[in-house]
C-alpha cells in the first residue's frame, strides 16, 4: 500500500542518503531488513491517531535539534550501589569509564563487537522482538532504531546475576544524535537487574528487547537524566514465558520530549509483567509520553500499569496504555493506573487507557485521574507546623508513591525517591 | 493566653455569617470547655483560629500571648503554640504516620530557631508517646489515619499534640467516637499535659468528657455568640435539660 504522500516524503527526507553502521557479521542483514520496515510504514506524522497527542516531527527529523549541555551537581546516581558500569559518552563506548563487562551469573558484549560475531541467540533476537511489536500498533520508530543502532549491550542472564548492570549514558555534544540498541535474554530461572542513567546526547533513540524464559526474572529501572533540552523516543519490547518476572520503572524530570513505549507480550502462564513511571515536568517546554501495549497470551498472568506525572507552568503529559486480553487468557489480572497532579491550571494531561478483552473469566481494572493538591491535606500538614511548601512538596511525593513502590530494591528506589525530593525542593 | 474579642467570621463562597462576635479569654493553666447545639459555629471557631481558608473575618481580634494570630499562616500559628485536634482528622495516603510526626516535629522546631531531633530520639519519644496511648506499631508505619478507626484517629491527634507539645490546645470533639476505655486513655493524654503554660479549649457535646478532663470553665455556644459561661456545673445543665432553658433564658 502506497503510504500517504506527506509520510512518504518524510521518510524519504530521512532515509535518503543515510548510511547504516556496517559491522562484519549479521548486523547488516538485521539493520537492512529494520530499514526495509521502516519504508514501509513510513515515520510517523501528526496525523497518526498513535501520535495525536505527542508530535514527532523533532523525532524525525534528519537533524537532530540541540541541546544544551547540563551540569549535573548531584552526582551519579546508584552509586553506593555495587554494580557494573558501562558508559557511553553521546552514545559511543567509553573502555576507561567503564568496568569489566563481566558479572558472575551473566555474560555481557557490546553490541557493536556482538554483530561481528557468531552469537546465535542474540541474532535470533535482535530487531526480533522490534518486528514482532509492529502490529496491531506499528512503530516505525522502534524499526529505526534497529536499523541505526551504532551500540549498545548484549545481556544473557545465565543464572542469578551477581549485580545490577548500568549503562551510564552521558551527553557532553550538544548536536548529539544517538541511537542505541540492548537486547537482553534471560534464561530459565536466571535473573538479571539492568539500569540505565543519564540522557545519553541530544536526541536519543533507545531500543531494548527482554526475552525472559520460563521462571527468570528481569528487573529494569532507569532514570533518564535532567537535561532540560534533551529529547527521547525510546521503546522496550518484551516477551515474557511462563512465571517469569518482568519489572520496569522509569524516572523522568525535566527534557523536552520524551516519547516512552513498552510493548510487552505475556506468552506463558503464571506470568507477571509491571511497567511504572514517575515524571516530574516543569515548564511548557516539558511534554512527556507513555505508550504502553500489554498483550495477555496465557492463563493466569498478572499485569500492572503505574504511571504518575506531577505537571507545572504548562508542562504536558501523556498517556495511552492498553490491555490486550486475548482468547483463552483467562484469569488475567490486569491493572492500570494513570494519574497526574496538576500544580497549576496551565499544566495539562491527556489519557487515553484501553481494554480490549477476548476472554470471558479475567479482573481488568484502569483508572486516569488528573486533579491538584489536596486542600484539606495541605491544611491539615500546615496545621501541625509544615510550611506550605514543604507540605506541598510531601504531598506531591506521596502522589508519586505507588509508582515508586514497584521498585523492588529498597536501594534503588531510595535513590530514585531521593532524585525526586531534590527536584521538588528545586522546582518550589 | 488566648484571646478573642467580638470575632466576627463570614463564610467566603457564600454570604452566610457563622461567628457573630465571639468573646473569649483563656489563662493559661486553665481547661475551658465549649458545648453547643450541631451548627452553632464551634468547628468554625477552630478552623478559623488554626487559619483554614474559606471564611472571612469580617471583624474582632483572636490572639495568643498578645501575637495577633489572624495575620498568621496556619504553619506560623501551630510554630507559635497552637493546636487543633481536628473533629475529622484528615487521611493523606502515601504520607507515613512516623514521617509526618517527624517532619511536623521538626519543622516546629526549625521555625522556633530550635535544633531538629535525631532520628533516634524522636523514635524513642513517639514509641513511648504511642504506647502510653495505646497506639501501636503497625499504625505508626501505616499512612496518616488512612483506614484507622474513628477511635485511632482521636487517639493518632492526641499523639500529635503530645510530640507537639504546643501552648494553647484545641481538641474539637475528640471523645466522639471513642469507646470507654479510649476515652479514659485521651483523657489520660491531656490530662498528662496539664501544666501552668498550657491551656486548653474542649469542644464537646457530653458531660463524660468533662468527667475525666475537668474544666475550669463552660461554654454554651448558639448562633455563632457565646451566650453563657459558668463553671463545670454548666455543663451537668446541659447534660440533664438540653439547651432549651438556656436558649430561653437568654433570648
Ligand atoms: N465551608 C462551609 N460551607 C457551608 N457552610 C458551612 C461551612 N463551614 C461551616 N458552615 C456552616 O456553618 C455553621 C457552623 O458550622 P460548624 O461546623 O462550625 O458547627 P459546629 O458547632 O461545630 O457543629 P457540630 O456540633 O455539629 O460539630 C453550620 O451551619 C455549617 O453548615
Ligand atoms: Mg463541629
Amino acid at each position: 500500500m502506497a503510504l500517504p504522500q506527506m509520510k512518504a516524503a518524510l521518510t524519504a527526507t530521512r532515509l535518503d542518503g543515510l548510511t547504516l553502521p556496517a559491522s562484519n557479521g549479521w548486523g547488516n542483514a538485521a539493520r537492512e531488513s529494520a530499514l526495509a520496515r521502516v519504508r514501509e510504514m513510513g515515520l510517523p506524522t501528526r496525523r497518526d491517531e498513535y501520535w495525536k497527542y505527542t508530535d514527532p516531527t523533532s523525532l524525525t527529523s534528519v537533524d537532530a535539534p540541540e541541546a544544551a549541555l547540563f551540569h549535573n551537581d548531584e552526582g551519579p546516581l546508584f552509586d553506593a550501589v555495587d554494580r557494573v558500569k558501562i558508559v557511553f559518552v553521546d552514545g559511543v563506548f567509553d573502555e576507561a569509564a567503564s568496568d569489566d563487562l563481566s558479572a558472575e551469573g551473566v555474560t555481557i558484549e557490546r553490541l557493536a563487537v556482538a554483530m561481528d560475531a557468531d552469537i546465535h541467540w542474540a541474532k535470533d533476537l535482535y530487531g526480533v522482538l522490534e518486528a514482532n511489536g509492529q502490529s496491531p500498533v506499528e512503530r516505525p520508530l522502534a524499526a529505526l532504531n534497529t536499523a541505526l543502532a551504532q551500540d549498545g549491550v548484549i545481556i544473557h542472564a545465565t543464572g542469578v546475576a551477581s549485580k545490577p548492570i548500568n549503562l551510564i549514558y552521558l551527553h557532553n555534544d550538544v548536536a548529539s544524535d544517538v541511537a542505541i540498541h540492548n537486547v537482553v535474554k534471560v534464561d530459565e530461572g536466571a535473573s538479571v537487574t539492568l539500569l540505565e542513567t543519564g540522557p545519553a546526547g541530544a536526541r536519543l533513540s533507545k531500543g531494548l528487547e527482554v526475552d525472559i524464559a520460563k521462571g527468570g526474572a528481569f528487573h529494569h529501572v532507569r532514570a533518564q537524566g535532567r537535561d532540560h533540552e534533551r529529547r527521547a523516543v525510546t521503546h522496550c519490547f518484551a516477551r515474557v514465558a511462563s512465571e517469569a518476572t518482568f519489572k520496569s520503572f522509569t524516572l523522568t524530570a525535566n527534557g523536552v520530549l520524551t516519547r516512552n513505549e513498552c510493548v510487552i507480550d505475556i506468552v506463558g502462564d503464571d506470568a507477571v509483567a509491571h511497567v511504572a513511571g514517575a515524571c516530574v515536568g516543569d515548564g511548557k517546554d516539558f511534554h512527556h509520553d507513555d505508550t504502553v501495549f500489554i498483550t495477555h497470551d496465557a492463563v493466569n498472568c498478572e499485569s500492572r500499569q503505574v504511571f504518575k506525572k506531577v505537571l507545572r507552568n504548562g508542562a504536558s503529559g501523556v498517556f495511552q496504555g492498553k490491555i490486550l486480553v486475548k482468547e483463552g487468557a483467562q484469569k488475567t489480572d490486569g491493572y492500570q493506573i494513570s494519574q497526574s497532579l496538576l500544580l497549576d491550571d496551565d499544566s495539562q494531561f491527556l489519557a487515553k487507557p484501553e481494554l480490549e478483552i477476548y476472554a470471558d473469566d479475567v479482573a481488568c481494572s484502569h483508572g486516569s485521574t488528573s486533579g491538584a493538591i489536596d486542600e484539606t491535606a495541605l491544611f491539615y500538614l500546615r496545621s501541625r507546623g509544615v510550611n506550605h511548601r514543604d507540605a506541598t512538596n510531601l504531598l506531591t511525593l506521596a502522589f508519586l508513591a505507588e509508582a515508586l513502590e514497584e521498585i523492588e530494591d529498597e536501594e534503588l528506589a531510595e535513590d530514585i525517591r531521593s532524585r525526586l525530593e531534590n527536584w521538588l525542593a528545586r522546582h518550589s | 493566653m488566648l484571646e478573642i474579642k467580638d470575632l466576627r467570621v463570614d463564610l467566603e463562597e457564600e454570604e452566610k455569617s457563622i461567628l457573630k462576635g465571639v468573646d473569649l479569654t483563656i489563662e493559661p493553666g486553665t481547661v475551658h470547655a465549649i458545648m453547643g447545639p450541631n451548627g452553632s459555629g464551634k468547628s468554625t471557631l477552630s478552623y478559623v483560629l488554626s487559619g483554614k481558608d474559606g471564611y472571612e473575618v469580617t471583624g474582632g481580634a483572636a490572639t495568643l500571648d498578645g501575637e495577633d494570630l489572624l495575620d498568621l499562616e496556619p504553619e506560623e500559628r501551630a510554630a507559635a503554640g497552637l493546636f487543633l485536634a481536628f473533629q475529622y482528622p484528615v487521611e493523606i495516603p502515601g504520607v507515613g504516620n512516623m514521617t509526618f510526626l517527624r517532619t511536623a516535629v521538626n519543622a516546629q522546631r526549625k521555625a522556633r530557631g530550635e535544633e531538629e531531633l535525631s532520628a533516634g530520639d524522636f523514635l524513642k519519644e513517639v514509641r513511648a508517646k504511642a504506647k502510653t496511648l495505646k497506639i501501636d506499631a503497625d499504625m505508626l508505619k501505616r499512612p496518616v489515619n488512612v483506614g484507622f478507626s474513628g477511635g485511632e484517629k482521636k487517639r493518632n491527634e492526641i499523639l500529635q499534640m503530645a510530640m507537639l507539645e504546643p501552648k494553647m490546645c484545641i481538641l474539637d470533639e475528640t471523645d466522639s467516637g471513642l469507646d470507654v476505655d479510649a476515652m479514659k486513655l485521651v483523657s489520660e493524654g491531656v490530662n498528662a499535659l496539664r501544666s501552668e503554660g498550657r491551656a486548653f479549649l474542649v469542644i464537646t457535646h457530653y458531660q463524660r468528657l468533662l468527667d475525666h478532663i475537668k474544666p475550669d470553665v463552660v461554654h454554651i455556644m448558639a448562633d455563632g455568640k457565646i451566650i453563657k459561661s459558668g463553671g463545670p456545673e454548666l455543663a451537668l445543665e446541659v447534660e440533664n435539660n438540653g439547651y432549651a432553658d438556656i436558649l430561653a433564658e437568654v433570648a
